[in-house]
């Protein structure tokens, strides 16, 4: 599915309505280039998640973690070539709430074996506009 | 009184022992930066590995180089907020370890009031001031009324100025880290080149997330630009941003110092415009040499030294803390 978002507060709604779908165990893979808008993406989960914190970068912190109605683990490979599977436990995550992922083609394969997931792929149109493409795999 | 400062909140190993809260007897520093330009800022694992191959041998080495043995240590302190969590993990598990086995009182510190009061190990400053903690995973404003007493003001809604840094370079292809090779050759650049916006934000909190949009759009746009020039003006944006919500504070809270410490508070352009700025109202600027402006386990000492003679130790069970002001 393609959707069109001509703003920030286009991405935002969207990134609203896919998270009404979402529950426990959900996996989303964010794709697209620097400023392509993956972090504004999460604060639209967030927001559709029913969390009140302010959803903040986690390039340099690789997870964030925001409670709302359910957990929403936020991560961001940007530093990283691979994903930390001995560090951080991916199947934990997922047990305790919904894994959204950035940067997540540094390790494609890992993430391929993960179902349910939803990739979302952002491609910039112009200065403020974005394509977004929503593959749902159950 | 000699206290061990520890820090593992990011990328670098910090171990450093503090006599008195005063005398820097030794102050050293395991940084992961040339590993991370190895691979173009993009590494295979994550930092915590690398804290748990260098902690002790910078213990070692710590130790040898202050002449003080472990048995003379009276205080282990170690950040345990807010950072990289299974980094943070490394730092707090192997102080709680020393602690244990010398019987030695610990505390937790927050790696923020580390930063605001890491100019205190080169002057004295007088209270109250504005602390901005501006680095690669922080942008944060304080109001600092006393040792340990600082009020949180406001920080960034999305990316942190040292991020911002890191990934511009990144898309005019500059390298890594960002926030040095960006500060050279925008010296060769014209800051008014390109007019990139400032977000506005409520209150005293900043937003960097559109810049680094906005820049690559620019850089889309106009493929055949003078980097310097996008360099020169993409760091006078986040300068003057800083710079807004710094003097916004100053004026509401009628303070007459400023100190600007975390990484980005290397930036010589960023040092040279706030000097300005205040200078000419009479307001003090201060900025801890570039040493201590990085990350480093002398802060985490001192903190930990006016923490201990408070007597606000932590016992063993303690957490760490990604996301935390306070």
């Amino acid at each position: 599915m393609r959707r069109i978002s001509r703003s920030e507060k286009g991405t935002l709604q969207i990134a609203k309505e896919v998270a009404q779908k979402l529950t426990s165990g959900w996996l989303v893979l964010l794709s697209g280039e620097l400023g392509a808008g993956k972090t504004c993406f999460v604060k639209g989960l967030a927001d559709g998640l029913g969390i009140k914190e302010h959803v903040t970068s986690p390039t340099f912190t690789i997870v964030n973690q925001y409670q709302g109605d359910v957990t929403l683990f936020h991560v961001d490979l940007y530093r990283l070539s691979c994903f930390p599977e001995e560090d951080i436990s991916l199947d934990e995550m997922l047990k305790e709430g919904i894994v959204a992922v950035e940067w997540w083609e540094r390790d494609k394969e890992f993430f391929s074996n993960y179902r349910p997931r939803v990739e979302v792929h952002m491609k910039v149109l112009d200065e403020n506009s974005r394509e977004i493409e929503l593959k749902w795999i159950e | 009184m000699i206290v061990l400062g520890i820090e593992t909140s990011c990328d670098d190993t910090g171990v450093a022992i503090l006599k008195d809260g005063q005398e820097l007897l030794t102050n050293l520093l395991a940084s992961q930066t040339e590993l991370h330009s190895v691979f173009g800022g993009v590494v295979p694992e994550l930092a915590a590995r690398k804290h748990l191959d260098t902690l002790l041998p910078l213990l070692d080495k710590a130790t040898k180089d202050s002449g003080i043995s472990l048995r003379e240590i009276d205080c282990i302190g170690v950040t345990n907020r807010p950072g990289l969590v299974p980094s943070l993990i490394v730092g707090a598990t192997f102080a709680k370890g020393l602690s244990f086995a010398l019987n030695k009182p610990i505390v937790p510190v927050n790696h923020l009031e580390a930063h605001a009061f890491a100019i205190f190990l080169e002057r004295k400053v007088n209270f109250p001031f504005i602390a901005l903690v501006v680095s690669g995973g922080h942008t944060n404003l304080f109001f600092v009324e006393d040792f340990g007493k600082m009020q949180p003001l406001g920080g960034t809604l999305d990316d942190a100025a040292g991020e911002a840094f890191d990934k511009v370079a990144k898309l005019l292809d500059l390298g890594y880290p960002g926030g040095p090779v960006i500060d050279r050759i925008s010296k060769k650049g014209d800051p008014d080149a390109v007019d990139f916006p400032i977000a506005k934000v409520d209150g005293y909190n900043f937003s960097f997330s559109g810049l680094k949009t906005a820049v690559a759009t620019f850089v889309k746009k106009n493929p055949n630009v003078k980097k310097e020039d996008v360099a020169a003006s993409f760091q006078k944006a986040v300068v003057e941003a800083l710079l807004l919500k710094t003097d916004l504070a100053v004026k509401k809270r009628s303070v007459k110092t400023v100190v600007v410490s975390g990484g980005v508070a290397c930036n010589s352009y960023l040092r040279a415009r706030f000097t300005e700025h205040f200078g000419s109202q009479d307001i003090e600027v201060l900025f801890p040499s570039p040493k201590l402006c990085t990350d480093n386990g002398a802060m985490v000492a001192f903190v930990a030294s006016y923490r201990y003679q408070k007597g606000e130790t932590a016992d063993l069970t303690f957490d760490v803390v990604s996301r935390s002001l306070t």
